[in-house]
């Protein structure tokens, strides 16, 4: 195995997502991750002398719109699909709220 | 041991569009919880978002506003964490490319001038808000996508009296951009700081802690202080700063430990895949360029220089954008520049506090503040006598009409004026005498008698004159 990605990366990567494994899982998929990032690799054969660096694949440019506000009256709907709402808002499990991060 | 101080602050500021920033969803206070959402705001699956071309003219003015360069080939950036006020987890921001870098505010503490760089500034969507209650959390979306923006400083700020008057300077030129309120009270303004020391000399900046709950400009200088004065005593019984995130009491002044922090977050960035690059045209940027109002800089100086302010006054005018072009708007009309200054920074500005309003939704206007001042300057009424006025154009009146539907003319006439004050002399014989005795006081009991006969509307320049005229016969 080429080890593009170890045990403890993917454990952490879970984490970030707030995904649990076993250890047999993580023992599944440490080596199928690794061969997806080594199927990826291939595109660094591509020869991309000349090519502009681009953030974005789209070929679209500048796709604004203006500042108009418009009410889609889709809140009530919203609400009903939340698992659970009161009053307006959606109930959910006590948040240990440590800081109103907004950054 | 000496220290040197380094402050950064994070300014997150709330622009008034009428939409909000990926969505048409009303950007709007007061509404019901939920009602001004859509499925954008929600994050459903499939959704695509559409970049609101009044946010990215926004960050374009507030560049501008702050000295910055516009990064004409700029894109959002998505930015992954779980959090409830956040239905997608991410929030789409900008981290590479961010809208404009490199600007600058000056600020003036104790009269020393420095200037304060800017890292950089870009535009981002608001979370939603969560409040708690018991074994439950309720969470209103009508924020979630709300336009921000987020100026970032340099680390050029050396004090916490700095960091107030870098603050100050930036509501200021944004307030008078327009693009937001940027009220602290509102939560159009919000303020992360962060603080570390140093000994002088040391290359390497110290470890910096962060504080929370800042919610005034006081605030954030009296939480600075403290934590400037906690870090340094830390150092100086040899120990050491943990990078950690402290609350700031407001009731104690001081600041209490939340978390430390582990590591650095990890927020995987990478450029929003659903939203196209953006390719800001220089005629775009000239155009927002030209329309943008004088900044009140530059209004200070012409308060100063051509107009005859004090440094004071012309700063108390300029705290608002409304505030100084009524002041400009009431000198055209010919008013008394230094009265007009007097009358807005203290009649007008106890009404606005007494009434808990803006100056936009009163009924003053600079026609009926001047046409008062004017009144005033040409003897009409005395200033004693515009208290009257004053309060009858809060409530919209003309002030000349109301000084001539309440015989609230001055007196000024010496030929109707004499008379009264012959009368009152020979009624007060014993006062001439006092008077002749050199007792000074003699005089402000003979105006005062004057003025009552008047009913307080003789001119109390001409009443003196005539007066001491009559006493030195």
């Amino acid at each position: 195995m080429a080890n593009r990605i170890n045990r403890e990366q993917v454990q952490h990567v879970a984490g970030l997502a707030k995904l649990e494994f076993t250890d047999a899982e993580l023992d599944a998929f440490t080596p199928q991750l690794d061969d997806i990032i080594g199927m990826f690799e291939s595109l660094s054969e591509v020869d991309t002398d000349g090519v502009d660096v681009t953030s974005n694949v789209s070929d679209q440019l500048n796709v604004m719109r203006e500042d108009v506000a418009d009410n889609w009256g889709q809140s009530s709907a919203l609400l009903h699909n939340a698992p659970d709402a009161a009053r307006g808002f959606i109930k959910v499990p006590a948040i240990i709220d440590e800081s109103e991060d907004n950054d | 041991m000496n220290f040197e101080t380094t402050i950064g602050l994070e300014v997150h500021i709330e622009l008034k569009t009428n939409s909000k920033i990926f969505s048409p969803s009303p950007v709007a206070y007061g509404a019901d919880p939920n009602a001004n959402t859509n499925v954008i705001d929600w994050g459903y699956p499939g959704v695509l978002p559409t970049t609101n071309k009044g946010v990215v003219a926004d960050g374009i003015i507030a560049a501008l506003a702050l000295h910055a360069t516009v990064e004409q080939h700029t894109h959002f950036d998505r930015k992954n964490y779980f959090y409830p006020d956040n239905p997608k987890a991410y929030q789409i921001t900008q981290s590479d490319k961010p809208i404009g870098h490199d600007g600058w505010v000056e600020v003036d503490v104790d009269g020393v001038k420095k200037k304060i760089g800017i890292a950089e500034m870009h535009i981002e969507e608001d979370a939603g808000k969560n409040t708690h209650e018991r074994d439950y959390s309720y969470v209103d979306l009508n924020r979630q996508g709300t336009p921000l923006i987020e100026i970032v400083s340099k680390p050029d700020i050396a004090s916490p009296a700095e960091a107030y008057a870098y603050l100050e300077a930036l509501r200021q030129r944004i307030q008078f951009t327009g693009i937001s309120d940027v009220k602290m009270e509102e939560g159009s303004m919000r303020v992360d700081v962060n603080i570390s020391v140093r000994p002088v000399g040391q290359k390497k900046f110290g470890t910096k802690t962060e504080l929370k709950n800042l919610n005034s400009f006081n605030y954030v200088q009296r939480g600075l202080e403290y934590e400037e004065k906690r870090q340094q005593q830390v150092l100086m019984s040899g120990g050491s700063v943990q990078q950690e995130t402290r609350r700031f009491d407001e009731k104690t002044g001081e600041t209490i430990l939340m978390r430390v922090k582990a590591g650095s977050d990890d927020y995987r960035y990478f450029p929003e895949p659903d939203l196209p690059a953006l390719n800001i045209s220089d005629d775009w940027i000239k155009e927002l360029g030209d329309a943008m109002p004088e900044m009140p800089g530059k209004r200070r100086e012409r308060y100063v220089n051509d107009l005859g302010l004090t440094d004071y006054d012309a700063m108390v005018i300029t705290q608002t954008k409304e505030m100084s072009d009524f002041f400009d708007a009431t000198v055209a009309l010919k008013a008394d520049p230094k009265m007009a200054a007097n009358y807005l920074q203290g009649d007008v500005n106890a009404y606005l506090n007494e009434k808990q309003v803006d100056l936009q939704a009163t009924k003053l206007t600079p026609a009926n503040l001047a046409g008062m001042i004017n009144l005033i300057s040409d003897g009409t009424i005395s200033s004693k006598m515009a208290k009257k006025v004053f309060k009858a154009i809060t409530n919209g009146e003309e002030p000349k009409a109301y000084v001539e539907a309440h015989g609230l003319v001055q007196l000024s006439d010496p030929a109707k004026l004499q008379p009264i004050i012959d009368d009152v002399l020979s009624a007060n014989p014993q006062s001439i005498e006092d008077f002749n005795n050199g007792k000074k006081r003699a005089v402000g009991f003979l105006v005062g008698q004057i003025m009552k006969q008047t009913h307080g509307q003789a001119n109390p320049q001409v009443v003196n004159q005539l007066l001491m005229k009559a006493l030195q016969k």
